[in-house]
């Protein structure tokens, strides 16, 4: 019975929707972690003067400071961005999947 | 302590100086600390009340081993964060950032970057294919003797390395938190392990854990805001002060030595953040919740709070060169220019006496050895499982052997496993374990890694490419290991390493994935062809989490 489920459920236009909209989401916010951090590190191993520059003129605090920071909260906002729309959008159109395969069941 | 590891270890050692953190060098027993372990107590008895609780209703396999899926996604988050943030977590990234300034707070960036990269790629996967481990989902459609057998074998190695570490770590931290014999801590953590797990299972593991989270995060917290408020909670104002006192002077907000060679900087970042993708007490944690959905807020909660610590660690870190670094009082001879009493990983303890006393102290101590306490406990239910659900249940019994007797087997593993713990603690107490983390990351990172990650998507993995890649993999960070400085060099005494890195991933992952690659393209058996065409399904599984284990039994 489940083969002939996901049989239906592959064959759903919504379900080839669903694949491409969520994979391409969560590729997209993959890409913008690693550059990030990867690049980040790079500069950190290549360029580490540029992390220790101050952020304004006399100022302590630096630069490597300040995007770090940022880096920090800007992974959690992402993760919250993809949390947000995948447990809505993406899981109607999951139960929607899922229901017109249970349909083509009678 | 960690003054010395850093001399000792240079440049290109400072990537083992940070899994050295993890595993707690030899200290020296301090005065009994009463506070601290009537606080300990306290949780002591807490928890054995929930694991008495827990016990009636753990039940049935699903029950055991992942609470019956009944974990909301907010406790998951918290459990989460509490299996990842480790007593050196507290103490030795506190004392990095009061010793390197800017470079701590490079090395949590690296602990912290991984998460995202989890929820995005795995997270729902992992849920929607997963029943009570890991292998459920590499041998969903490969072949599951041979499969689960290699997914068990680099799981208890995994476990039984983080095991060495956490055990010994306890052993030193009793000596210096709490005052009391090595032997003591060694027994008590086994002791109290074997209790949770055997009676109380997932249920009472993850409780445990979620406690000691909160009170992490609560006493991180409260220190951070009463050493802040001796600042004018102005960080500007911190840095100055800091500045002119600290030996790096301006310097302190700069990258430092750390990560200078971009070889290390990549491997660390990639066994960091694939590492925590691979490890099998982290990976179960998928299976506690209801659905994808929840274990998506899982991801979301945890890594909220793991990103939270860390800044607060940075703000501890920063406040100690101040409060514990000017303070006569915390040096040896009462001099600051000297060692630190206990060592350099005490700069957390010493800050909570400075700014709340010796109750604050004591909470502080409490925490940081429930936390050895809680991982132990959680990487012995990993261990246990990789036991009786893949090896006993899968393996042996093929899948026939009943609810009861299978649970029975786990909690024979979870005693046996107690007693392996508690034998490689008194063992290792006097060896040099600072490899023993970056090990056990390792070993995930190219061993569980790359045949998960594959299994989920790609279509033309086969049980040999499969099967080549885990033991590959697990070879190679093992050889690579010991072939390093950390291995080679400070344990077996001789003058140069083979390897020149200390970081094993950037070298082991790749050989993974291209034994993986290679094997199963060569495979053209009639099995290896059912394997592939069984991935469409799998595929909508994964998609749809349509067949999924739900949340049993409740």
């Amino acid at each position: 019975m489940s083969s002939a489920m996901y049989e239906r459920m592959r064959a759903n236009p919504k379900f080839q929707e669903l694949v491409t909209r969520r994979g391409r989401f969560a590729w997209v916010l993959s890409i913008i972690v690693l550059t990030m951090f990867y690049g980040f590190v790079m500069v950190v191993a290549f360029s580490p003067a540029t992390l220790g520059q101050p952020i304004a003129e006399g100022s302590k605090v630096t630069v490597g400071v300040a995007v770090e920071l940022f880096m920090f909260i800007f992974f959690w906002v992402l993760t919250a961005l993809y949390v947000r729309r995948a447990n809505t959008e993406f899981d109607v159109l999951t139960q929607e999947v899922v229901k017109e395969a249970w349909k083509g069941q009678k | 302590m960690m003054r010395h590891l850093i001399t000792a270890t240079g440049l290109l050692g400072f990537a083992s100086l940070v899994f050295a953190a993890d595993a707690v060098g030899v200290t020296e027993k301090q005065a009994t600390n009463w506070h601290a372990i009537i606080m300990f107590c306290i949780f002591v008895a807490l928890t054995m009340g929930i694991t008495y609780w827990a016990a009636s209703r753990t039940k049935s396999t699903a029950d055991f081993y992942t609470a019956g899926g009944g974990i909301t996604g907010f406790q998951n988050g918290l459990a989460i964060a509490g299996d990842y943030m480790s007593a050196a977590t507290l103490l030795g990234l506190t004392a990095m950032v009061y010793l390197q300034g800017y470079d701590g707070y490079i090395y949590m960036m690296c602990f912290f970057a991984g998460w995202p990269i989890i929820l995005f790629l795995m997270a729902e996967r992992l849920r929607n294919l997963g029943k009570f481990t890991f292998s459920d989902i590499t041998a969903y459609r490969l072949d599951q003797g041979k499969v689960r057998t290699m997914a068990a074998v680099s799981s208890l190695t995994v476990v039984c390395f983080y095991l060495i570490a956490q055990m010994v770590g306890a052993g030193q931290l009793i000596k210096l938190l709490f005052g009391l014999e090595y032997k003591v801590a060694i027994f008590a953590v086994g002791i109290l392990m074997m209790v949770y797990v055997t009676f109380g299972g997932m249920v009472a593991t993850t409780w445990v854990q979620i406690i000691k989270a909160g009170m992490l995060l609560f006493g991180g917290t409260l220190v951070m805001f009463l050493a802040m408020s001796e600042f004018g909670f102005s960080f500007t104002n911190l840095l100055d002060k800091a500045m002119s006192v600290h030996s790096l002077g301006d310097k302190l907000m700069q990258p430092g030595s750390f990560l200078a060679d971009p070889v290390t900087a990549i491997s660390l970042g990639l066994g960091l953040m694939f590492g925590t993708a691979g490890l099998p007490h982290i990976l179960m944690r998928f299976f506690t919740v209801s659905d994808a959905k929840e274990a998506r807020k899982s991801v979301l909660y945890a890594s909220g709070f793991v990103a939270y610590f860390f800044n607060v660690i940075f703000l501890m870190g920063l406040t100690g060169i101040l409060i514990v670094g000017q303070n006569p009082e915390f040096f040896e001879g009462g001099d600051i220019a000297g060692k630190l009493i206990g060592g350099g990983n005490m700069v957390a303890m010493h800050l909570a006496k400075a700014v709340g006393g010796n109750m604050l102290l004591g909470f502080l101590a409490a925490v940081a050895f429930a936390t050895i306490l809680a991982v132990v406990s959680g990487l012995a239910l990993a261990g246990a499982s990789a036991i009786s659900h893949d090896i006993y249940a899968r393996v042996i019994k093929k899948g026939q052997a009943s609810e009861a007797a299978e649970i029975r087997v786990s909690k024979i593993a979870t005693v046996c496993l107690g007693f392996v713990a508690i034998v490689l603690g008194i063992a290792f107490e006097k060896q040099n374990i600072a490899f023993m983390v970056g090990l056990a990351f390792g070993v995930a990172a190219a061993a569980n890694f790359p045949v998960l990650i594959l299994s989920m998507y790609w279509k033309g993995l086969t049980t040999r490419g499969a099967l080549w890649a885990g033991y590959g993999g697990l070879v190679s960070a093992v050889v690579f290991v010991v072939l390093s400085k950390s291995v080679w060099v400070d344990v077996f005494g001789f003058a140069a390493a083979p390897f020149p890195y200390t970081q094993p991933a950037l070298f082991a992952m790749p050989i993974a994935f291209l034994l993986a690659f290679i094997f199963s393209k060569s495979d053209n058996s009639v099995r290896a062809g059912q394997e592939k065409e069984a991935f469409e399904d799998q595929y909508v599984r994964a998609q749809t989490g349509f067949g999924a284990a739900a949340a049993a039994n409740h």
